[in-house]
């Protein structure tokens, strides 16, 4: 079971607003000040390490910019979205964010709730509410990724690339 | 029940009889195409093997010429990468290059039937030749070079049967509008054109739609093969290849039929892309900062054609910038020719090299505080080309040029009369 404070953000939240488009050839650190700075300037020093985004649909649309990782380093231990932009998804998997859909979460959750997300029963409870949503599994293999750390220490493991100097 | 063209592409490069809805298709890949962001220190990494190199693509397309001393780093990362394991097509800044999408097409690289991967979100345009293509970011194509695989989510389709043909100034840029107006987003979904009226629309046209499958956040946007793709890709590329078409009793989540006849030009408003469509008429009149046209989506032979026609003998209004950039230096060269730039500069446009550039707010072209623009590009997310205040509208390139020239949002269609 994960326990975790609750930010909540619509539908549509696209990736030029994780991670604006000035900032792409800037380092990671930079690029995580830089989340949501146009839609919602100073939540990087609200966020708090292990906290949850609770959204609507279509997460992440946009580019295929490591807007994953941005969200994962400003502290988020969780993503929970009505559908989550494949692109996105791909990312959030390979960079290690634990992302998933869950259809009727944004009804069932308001900006700083708790929210306890099991993985073995694939739930996301609402204590205030008592509301117990089901989240769509994610496969197995993709799973083990995104918790893993994502696809660079796999790709290390397998001797496809070099580990970081 | 039969499969969708995804499916079956899918089926065939996993080597399965077929795959569905819910699954994970792991496939091989036919072509991964790298761009200069793949090569952002923070992503790539020293890469100890090439599944084959014969399969790479190296286009450099974002920040063109280098703009700053990163972009030309990322260059410089690809060049050695790729003279490391003796990639050919390198399409390095001068000549051949442009935006990775449009290089794609014109080198006929996108095989019909075949699965390609780039690291951006716009590859979906290699849908238009009846290829199965997506964008999967840096690491998972890191993971393609390396191993030549690649994993999918296979979602359920959604089939749109074409009729008819486009009235005079209606181009793929209204048609894709029309669709993000009326149905939104396609969130883990596939598209499927077809139908009729595919026949009426040209390989520049279905490059436009096919590209903006990203917006609808799509995950394959998928071309039946005709006779006219199957010529443009023969001509491009020696290489055999077997197109797909839908099994009769393939199964669609839904099918929707559309009269190319019946679209109108459209106009998206400010700050994102689907579901903001309304009529020109709604917005015209509303003062322009600046008129962009370019992008993987709009930097067509046809899209500069048609520019050219609109502002022929006019000039760009004081106080509007007008920018136009071609999405390849083919292009480029061949708008030359036809006289279709000289047009361009002689109303006032700047016409840039080849580059993504404006599109993403790069470099040539970056908005202001609160200025306003319209564009005939990918996105007018908040943000997406400059200052976060500033006003995006987007439209076809024909409503962006006479907007040019009018200083505010106006619609062309006197010029199509
Ligand atoms: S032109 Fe724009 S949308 Fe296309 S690849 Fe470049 S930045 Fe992306």
């Amino acid at each position: 079971m994960i326990a975790a404070r609750v930010w909540k953000f619509g539908d549509n939240i696209n990736t030029d607003l994780i991670l604006p488009g000035p900032y792409l050839y800037r380092s990671p650190e930079e690029q995580a000040r830089a989340v949501f700075e146009a839609n919602r300037p100073g939540w990087v020093d609200q966020v708090k390490k292990g906290d949850a985004i609770v959204a609507g649909f279509n997460f992440g649309m946009g580019s295929s910019r490591p807007a994953a990782r941005s969200l994962k380093n400003c502290g988020v231990g969780f993503l929970v979205a009505e559908t989550i932009n494949g692109l996105f998804f791909r990312n959030s998997v390979n960079f290690g964010l634990l992302a998933l859909e869950c259809p009727g979460v944004a009804a069932a959750f308001e900006e700083g709730d708790k929210a306890l997300l099991s993985l073995s029963e694939w739930t996301l409870k609402n204590p205030r509410n008592g509301l117990v949503l089901a989240v769509s599994p994610v496969a197995a293999e993709l799973l083990a990724i995104m918790q893993g750390g994502g696809i660079y220490p796999l790709m290390e493991e397998k001797g496809l690339i070099a580990p970081r100097s | 029940m039969g499969m969708t063209m995804t499916e079956k592409i899918l089926a065939r490069a996993g080597g399965k009889k077929r795959v569905s809805p819910g699954e994970i298709a792991v496939v091989e890949v036919e072509t991964a195409v790298l761009i200069d962001l793949s090569f952002l220190p923070e992503g790539w990494r020293e890469v100890l093997k090439v599944y084959d190199p014969e399969k790479v693509v190296i286009v450099f397309d974002h920040l063109v010429p280098a703009a700053s001393v990163q972009a030309a780093s990322c260059h410089k990362t690809g060049r050695e990468f790729a003279r490391k394991f003796g990639i050919s097509r390198l399409h390095d800044v001068g000549l051949d290059q442009g935006i990775s999408h449009a290089v794609v097409a014109e080198r006929g690289y996108a095989l019909p039937g075949t699965v390609l991967v780039n690291s951006d979100s716009h590859t979906c345009a290699a849908g238009a030749f009846n290829c199965a293509a997506r964008g999967v970011g840096a690491p998972d194509l890191l993971w393609a070079i390396t191993t030549g695989t690649a994993w999918f989510r296979v979602g359920e389709t959604i089939r749109y049967d074409f009729t008819g043909s486009f009235s005079p100034g209606v181009t793929a840029k209204d048609l894709f509008l029309a669709i993000a107006g009326t149905y939104g987003a396609h969130v883990n979904q596939n598209i499927e054109y077809g139908g009729p009226g595919l026949k009426a629309l040209s390989i520049d046209a279905r490059r436009t739609l096919a590209t903006m499958g990203a917006e609808f956040s799509a995950e394959f946007t998928i071309f039946e093969a005709d006779e006219i793709l199957i010529e443009y890709v023969r001509a491009r590329n020696e290489k055999p290849f077997e197109p797909v078409s839908p099994d009769l009793d393939a199964s669609y989540k839904e099918r929707r039929a559309i009269d190319l006849g019946a679209i109108l030009p459209l106009v998206a408003l400010p700050d994102a892309v689907v579901n903001q469509s309304v009529p020109v008429s709604a917005v015209a009149g509303t003062r322009i900062d600046q008129a962009f046209i370019g992008s993987c989506a709009n930097g067509t032979l046809e899209d500069l054609e048609i520019a050219a026609r609109v502002v022929k003998g006019k000039k760009v209004a004081r106080g509007t910038r007008f920018i136009v950039t071609p999405s390849t230096q083919a292009i480029y060269r061949a708008a030359l020719k036809a006289g279709h730039v000289e047009t361009l500069l002689e109303a006032g446009a700047l016409v840039t090299p080849a580059t993504c550039g404006a599109c993403v707010g790069g470099h040539m072209g970056v908005l202001g505080p609160g200025e306003v623009c319209i564009t005939a590009s990918t996105r007018n997310f908040k943000g997406r080309m400059g200052d976060p205040s500033a006003k995006i509208f987007m439209a076809s390139p024909a409503t962006v040029a006479a907007s040019a020239i009018a200083g505010k949002i106006a619609a062309a269609e006197e010029v199509f009369a």
